[in-house]
């Protein structure tokens, strides 16, 4: 077991750097108590029928009047907070993920493109990732929010809050994975084998993402655990901001613009724990962004 | 340097066209505006009435072009949900987010500079690892969760500093400031923090960079050799030649100030332009989207043509080019 760590270098240094590490436990035990929300919380927030106003702002357990049935305390409502910022966490990284993936289809598969077959093509594209860059996500993702209210009825606004936020989300992150693999595409033009493909004749998609592709993704993966982050705290802002996901299914940031209203009072937990929840998820996949960085790169090393 | 200028106006010009282009689009194709302006009794007839009578059954093109027009003319609409101007409307903002944002960026430089000098100089200092770790710290933490830690301490426990609003304005020929005032000044640091610290840790990182590449240059080598004065030598020599990117960042930043600046007045409920556009956004209130997209497009166009021009003040290099 040792023996194969040290081999690969990547798992290696993994195993050198305590910060990472607890990163990685950090971000791990976060996304399973995500996953698993509906098995792990005590009680299910969404369900009216599961809390009471008669436990109400009840401090977390250590805090003198605090409850055993309640480790981190409950809401105005009476709603457990475990169970609120588990549900909440499930759904910032569900919009998150898949505004990530989405992002990365997109981007990459346009880099791609407009690395191999560059002239025209590649100059459309990359003057739209340039207008865009120039605005940041926040407005991009804002716009487009704005823009789905305009033209959606207003009776499916709500059914489809979820699908319009990790949209508007993974539209404003695709630019930096079509840059990426952009420039890595032109690198492996001049390769040998992508110009033996090509002289065999074989069918461009095929070259692209049979061959290309798999050579690049080390660069993309760096960016898709960056743009992960940035994706979940986009859709926490939003949602603080009160666009993005509506109270009754809260997210981290749902939650966090609910506790503002506790700042003034004494119930300081209804606002800080989803607070430093969201930190810790972010600051740790950072962190992971930041150690692939090192390894896929070793020159920065 | 005419030519150079006059370039520079032409794209900048299209890239107003090309927001201009975008704005209409929103309001032409993003629900129906007569809808917004009928009710519901509205006879099917009335409305095809008001539909030629607003000229939107005329070319596209057509169409377009009045638009710009009356946009020059500085005629922007009504907005669909208070039935005021837009034009008025967006210009009351104007004053708070511009005077947030330059308190801002000043707040990022002034600190920013400074330490990206110090941490480039003393790169193994135990101060340089400190700084450098609260970076790291600064740009995980979201803006809105940045305003709320400041809002908690400054203003809830220690109550030193107001938490919401602009505080006193006084108000200069139509533009509302909050300088002339304690209060107002007490009132835009908090905001301007949280809006500065994203900003200040951008700075700082691209200070040492490039102060660290220009102390390993020959000329800065052959200056110590020659004995000028350290002081002298970092600030004049070295700082002077690590200015033309940070005046590049100056003027990208902007972009990322007014944006940011929608979290942070929606977090102390700034009266400025985001808080409108936040506000236009939930009641899909398009004219002043639109407007607000080109009067941000517009100061992003005017700063950089500025940083453009500051380009050929502080290089020589670039001057001397030009001519040739």
């Amino acid at each position: 077991m040792w023996a194969f760590i040290k081999r690969h270098e990547g798992l290696w240094l993994f195993t050198r750097s305590p910060a990472v590490m607890i990163a990685a436990i950090v971000a791990l035990a976060i996304m399973i108590g995500a996953v698993f929300a509906p098995w792990i919380a005590p009680v299910n927030p969404y369900d009216l029928a599961s809390f009471s106003l008669m436990d109400g702002l009840l401090p977390p357990v250590w805090e003198e009047f605090g409850s055993e049935r309640f480790l981190l305390g409950t809401d105005d409502q009476g709603r457990d907070m475990i169970s609120s910022i588990l549900y909440g966490a499930r759904l910032s990284l569900i919009i998150g993920v898949s505004a990530m993936i989405i992002a990365s289809v997109l981007g990459v598969g346009l880099g791609l493109a407009a690395g191999y077959f560059g002239g025209r093509f590649d100059a459309i594209v990359m003057r739209i990732a340039d207008i865009q860059l120039a605005l940041p996500a926040i407005l991009t993702a804002l716009l487009i929010d704005g823009i789905a209210r305009g033209i959606l009825p207003p009776e499916m606004q709500q059914d489809l809050r979820v699908a319009v936020l990790t949209l508007a989300i993974a539209l404003s992150l695709w630019v930096n994975f079509a840059r990426t693999a952009r420039a890595s595409t032109f690198v492996q033009m001049n390769k040998e084998y992508v110009q033996a493909a090509v002289m065999q004749g074989q069918h461009p998609l095929r070259i692209m993402f049979v061959h290309i592709l798999p050579n690049i993704l080390g660069p993309l993966l760096v960016i898709m655990t960056v743009d992960l982050a940035s994706a979940i705290l986009l859709e926490a802002t939003l949602s603080f901001l009160g666009i993005g996901l509506p109270a009754d299914s809260p997210s981290l940031g749902t939650l966090i613009r609910i506790g503002m209203q506790f700042l003034l009072s004494g119930e300081w937990w209804i606002l800080w724990i989803p607070t430093l929840f969201l930190i810790a998820l972010v600051v740790s996949i950072n962190v992971l962004g930041d150690f692939l960085r090192d390894v896929f790169n070793p020159r920065l090393r | 340097m005419v030519y150079f200028i006059a370039k520079r106006l032409v794209q900048s010009l299209f890239v107003m066209l090309a927001v201009a282009f975008l704005a209409f689009s929103l309001f032409r194709f993003v629900g129906d505006p007569i809808t917004q302006m009928t009710g519901v009794e509205t006879s099917v007839e009335d409305q095809e009435r008001l539909r030629d009578e607003l000229g939107l059954n005329d070319p596209f093109a057509y169409q377009f072009a009045r638009f710009t027009g009356d946009m020059l003319q500085g005629d922007f609409g009504f907005s669909y949900r208070t039935r005021q101007p837009v034009a008025e409307m967006i210009a009351t903002r104007i004053p708070a987010t511009l005077e947030l944002g330059v308190v801002a960026l000043l707040i990022s430089l002034f600190v920013g500079i400074p330490a990206g000098v110090y941490t480039a100089l003393r790169p193994r200092g135990a101060a340089t690892q400190a700084i450098l770790m609260m970076t790291l710290v600064g740009v995980s933490i979201p803006t809105f969760v940045i305003g709320i830690i400041l809002i908690f301490f400054f203003g809830v426990q220690l109550g030193w500093l107001p938490t919401f609003g602009r505080g006193g304005t006084v108000n200069l020929g139509g533009w509302d400031t909050s300088f002339l005032t304690v209060d107002g000044w007490r009132a835009i640091i908090l905001p301007a923090i949280t809006l500065g610290v994203y900003q200040l840790t951008l700075t700082m990182r691209l200070v040492r960079a490039e102060m660290m590449d220009v102390m390993q240059s020959d000329y800065i080598r052959f200056a110590t050799a020659r004995g000028v004065p350290m002081g002298r030598l970092y600030f004049k020599h070295a700082l002077a030649n690590t200015m033309v990117p940070v005046i590049t960042i100056i003027g990208l930043q902007f972009g990322g100030v007014i944006a940011f600046s929608i979290v942070t007045e929606s977090v102390f409920q700034w009266p400025g332009m985001g808080l409108l556009f936040l506000e236009s956004i939930r009641f899909v209130d398009i004219p002043v989207m639109g407007v607000y997209l080109v009067v941000i497009a517009f100061f992003f166009v005017l700063v950089n043509l500025i940083v453009d021009l500051l380009y050929v003040a502080i290089d020589p290099r670039l001057r001397i080019r030009d001519v040739s």
